[in-house]
């Protein structure tokens, strides 16, 4: 190889310029160029995965809480503090008449005043009007709460008449077109009503779910969609998605965009909208072919079934539902709270979509690493059982006590699946563990359930893609994804399909951000990497105190230093993100920690010191808390608005200590009363004895030392950054 | 002895991991293989500048019978062969340099697209008309749009070791 060059260099200063010369310096560039886009390519599929590990995580974390949640709600005294605490997020539909919802939502004596400069809307709507709000929308104008309460109820009665699978036709040589997730994205909505026209008798339209949260536009989103449902109610329809869905709502922005848009309204608004995602049809079925649903299937989806079920009373997909239970007098009991009942009217199971129960030992004695292990073995095993013996999921479930042919329980998983599930490559159906609901389904299940329904495609959403679409099962299964730049400015495209009678999916991508435009190839692949880079060194540094138990095992000359292999697979034995740390090395150990000599070893301690992420400036708070503080925050946060039961942003002293006890049990984390009161003085600044949410989340955020930007907030901390607000710097 | 026998095992099973973690992620169905048309990416990302006749060389030497695919059994004892002799290694930046520099007949500074394009698609491992665009694309400067090739060189050097 060295004479190879030394050759090479003869000929440049021998010979001079000649074709000779040209062709070898073309050879040279091209074979340096392909490099080069090898090793981008390489690197934009680790920052995907990156992106996406973390949002599953995330997911997964949600059902966690709630299992946990669920967990206390069986366990403790109906009289407890800590139950009472969070009840009533499992409290049902309360029992009433319509007239009593109709005065409780009656928005006729909410004033509009004089100053409001946003649209004003009379009933019945009409096409202006939902056009006019487009408009109104684009130009950031905010709709009054009067009209928002008005139109929702409009919405909630025109869904209560539609079935569980609308039933769709292209005739008349009309073409669908169908979006995917737009997660609050609404310049991705205007981007395509921009493209592709408005809904209207001659353009129909289907949308495939995920309306809402992680975008900042939630609402409106949901506003334009319902006023076209409302205005052409046989060319628009909509399914439902896992994040129409009121605890997903607290955790992933949803929830906190509207109470902060609606201060004074917003409660109502929520609860209004409860109703009306527990009424949004589950499927759509076009020319008889073609089943558009938003998650997937698994193994055991039967259309037949999914069209009986009555989907209103699944508020939430991720809450098995009610037993009814009659009692000596022949009523039906549905309160929960019936004092001194001994009934256990409302059987939870703990798990969602496992065979078997997680009992109490499993909660007790045990850390969170402890009991994410546990899933993991059970899910070693449920994987290779279930790989070798396809077929149904074991319907081995001890607590399920229905002698009907098909019990609520199959009916709530058959709903969780459609809302929840994922394709995967391998033939079989097995539980989606990432997620933590709904189940992973493979090529031989799509062929079975085609065939079975007399069916030719599968459209669903829930995933996102970087081109916004990808066809897989043999282009059998199509994943369309409506929300652009989802991860990152740059991170990919959207797409909507078009679908006319011949039913061949025709699709069109986009990307919206003015942005992306400037940014050149090299420049946005950097950007989503850097935003990457900076979300896991965060999760490193609120991982610290794990790490460095992990790095002082290999360390056994207690040098300070381990080998790159070593540095390696500890990060991934306290991570467990999955994720190829040798080879993003470079990225993540920088500075004078990566000065490695000949050994290549990395000096760890030095290593957190050029993370440079830095925390609150809470040197009175043991460190551990801290970053427990870091690594749960979305957790904590998710848990202080349930405990906030009127959504006023505030929660009493009292409360509060009772959140972090709920807390230190979840994690098995010894939390001292004391440590309780010092994280509570660092924020209290009124001394009025109430927290202020916001302010206290804020009071613990991670800050990046490095980068300029210190507002918004990082995809780890579970709401999308508004990277929108970046226009012109250059070091973003 | 004892210890330099130890280095050379870490050595060869350092380079192993290496492998493999690159495989993987191109591995879509969890199952060692993976699609014939980007083991090239892969051996990129390695850390390797082969040309192209020795590319279709080495997947020659791993592909499986005309499948389309490359198992990681086939892939892996060659490929660890090729990184421990370092048989592809990096082209220094004052070659590149150079290179550029022939193909700058008036000495610019600059190649301007024409000129890049004609010499991408004409001379050497010809690329294809997208490559060209994508090339020029990234590393053309927007406003003149020319390839200012010097600034590009100290930009875009590799990263040490994977």
């Amino acid at each position: 190889m060295f004479r190879y060059f030394t050759q090479a260099k003869h000929i440049f200063v021998v010979e001079g310029i000649s074709s000779c010369c040209a062709i070898k310096s073309a050879v040279l560039i091209q074979r340096w160029y392909r490099q080069f886009v090898a090793r981008k390519e390489m690197r934009r599929r680790y920052t995907w995965h990156i992106f996406q590990s973390i949002e599953y995580s995330g997911e997964q974390a949600q059902i966690k809480l709630y299992n946990f949640l669920g967990y206390l709600m069986d366990n403790f005294t109906p009289a407890s503090n800590e139950r009472n605490l969070i009840s009533h997020i499992f409290r049902e539909n309360e029992v009433c008449r319509d007239a009593e919802w109709e005065r409780y939502f009656c928005y006729k004596n909410i004033e509009v005043p004089d100053l409001y400069s946003g649209p004003h809307l009379t009933f019945p709507l009409t096409v202006e009007q939902a056009v006019g709000l487009v408009e109104a929308f684009r130009n950031k104008k905010q709709l009054h709460s009067r009209y928002v309460l008005q139109l929702l109820l409009e919405t909630w009665k025109q869904l209560r008449l539609l079935p569980n699978i609308n039933r769709i036709s292209t005739c008349h040589s009309k073409e669908i077109t169908i979006c995917g997730d737009l997660h609050g994205q609404l310049e991705d909505l205007l981007l395509i009503f921009y493209k592709n026209d408005m809904p209207s008798l001659e353009k129909p339209y289907l949308f495939n779910g995920d309306f809402v949260d992680r975008g900042k536009d939630s609402i409106e989103i949901l506003i334009i969609l319902f006023s076209f449902l409302l205005v052409y109610p046989s060319e628009v329809y909509l399914n439902r998605g896992n994040h129409e869905d009121h605890i997903v709502n607290l955790r992933y922005g949803f929830t906190k965009e509207v109470l902060s848009k609606y201060r004074m309204h917003g409660k109502r608004i929520l609860k209004l909208l409860q109703k009306i995602f527990s009424w949004l049809p589950l499927a759509t079925v076009i020319d008889q072919k073609v089943l558009v649903i938003h998650g997937g299937i698994s193994n055991t989806t039967d259309l037949s079934v999914l069209a009986r079920v009555d989907r209103h009373n699944y508020n939430s997909a991720l809450r098995p539902p009610k037993k009814r239970h009659q009692n000596v007098a022949g009523k039906s009991i549905d309160s929960d709270e019936e004092a001194g009942s001994t009934n256990k009217v409302f059987q939870r199971r703990p798990s969602l979509t496992f065979p078997r129960t997680l009992t109490k030992d499993c909660f007790q004695n045990r850390s969170l690493q402890d009991f994410s292990d546990r899933l993991r073995a059970n899910t070693v095993e449920e994987v290779e059982i279930h790989k070798r013996l396809p077929g149904p999921l074991g319907p081995e479930n001890d607590t399920s006590q229905s002698c009907e042919s098909i019990s609520s329980e199959d009916e709530w998983r058959q709903i969780l699946d459609l809302l929840w599930s994922d394709p995967m490559a391998q033939d079989g159906c097995v539980p989606n563990e990432v997620r933590g609901g709904g189940c992973y389904w493979g090529p031989d299940v799509t062929e079975d359930f085609l065939n079975r329904h007399n069916l030719q495609l599968i459209i669903r959403s829930h995933e996102c893609k970087q081109e916004g679409y990808e066809f897989c099962h043999n282009r059998k299964v199509l994943t369309l994804f409506s929300a652009s730049n989802y991860y990152d400015v740059g991170s990919n495209r959207g797409a909507y399909v078009k679908l006319g009678p011949d039913l061949v999916p025709y699709l069109v991508q986009y990307q919206a951000s003015s942005m992306i435009r400037e940014l050149s190839v090299r420049q946005s692949a950097g950007r989503s990497e850097r935003s990457a880079n900076k979300v896991l060194r965060e999760q490193l540094f609120a991982h610290k105190s794990d790490l460095i138990c992990a790095f002082k095992k290999l360390d056994s000359g207690n040098k300070g230093r381990v080998s790159l292999a070593n540095w390696a697979s500890a990060v991934e034995s306290v991570m467990r993100l999955g994720l190829p740390w040798r080879i993003m090395r470079s990225q993540l150990v920088t500075g004078r920690s990566a000065d490695s000599s000949i050994d290549s070893s990395i000096d760890y301690y030095e290593w957190f010191n050029e993370l440079a992420i830095k925390g609150a400036n809470a040197d009175h708070i043991d460190q551990s808390l801290l970053e427990t503080l870091y690594r749960h925050r979305s957790t904590l946060e998710t848990i202080f608005r349930i405990v906030d039961t009127d959504n006023s942003g505030f929660i009493t002293m009292e409360d509060f200590r009772q959140t972090w006890k709920l807390l230190s049990v979840y994690l098995k984390m010894e939390i001292t009363e004391e440590a309780i009161s010092d994280l509570a003085v660092t924020i209290d600044s009124n001394q009025d004895g109430s927290i202020d949410i916001e302010e206290f989340m804020e009071a613990f955020r991670l800050t990046d030392k490095k980068s300029r930007l210190e507002r918004g907030r990082s995809m780890f901390m579970g709401t999308a950054s508004d990277l929108t607000k970046l226009e012109g710097d250059p070091n973003i | 002895m004892a210890e330099s026998k130890q280095s050379a095992e870490a050595t060869v099973s350092d380079v192993q991991k290496k492998i493999r973690a690159a495989f993987e992620a191109f591995d879509y169905e969890s199952n060692n293989t993976v699609d014939v048309r980007e083991i090239g990416t892969i051996i990129y990302s390695l850390g390797c500048f082969p040309s192209q006749a020795d590319l279709h060389d080495l997947i020659a030497e791993v592909e499986e019978d005309q499948t389309g695919y490359i198992h990681l059994d086939s892939f892996l004892p060659v490929m660890s062969k090729v990184l421990l002799e370092h048989k592809f290694p990096p082209i220094p930046e004052d070659l590149l340099l150079q290179a550029f520099e022939v193909l700058d007949k008036e000495k610019k500074g600059y190649l301007e697209h024409e000129e890049l394009t004609k010499y991408m698609t004409q001379e050497g491992e010809l690329f294809t008309q997208e490559e060209v665009d994508e090339m020029l694309t990234a590393l053309a400067d927007h406003e003149k749009n020319v390839v200012y090739y010097k600034d590009l060189i100290n930009q875009l050097t590799i990263d040490p070791d994977m």
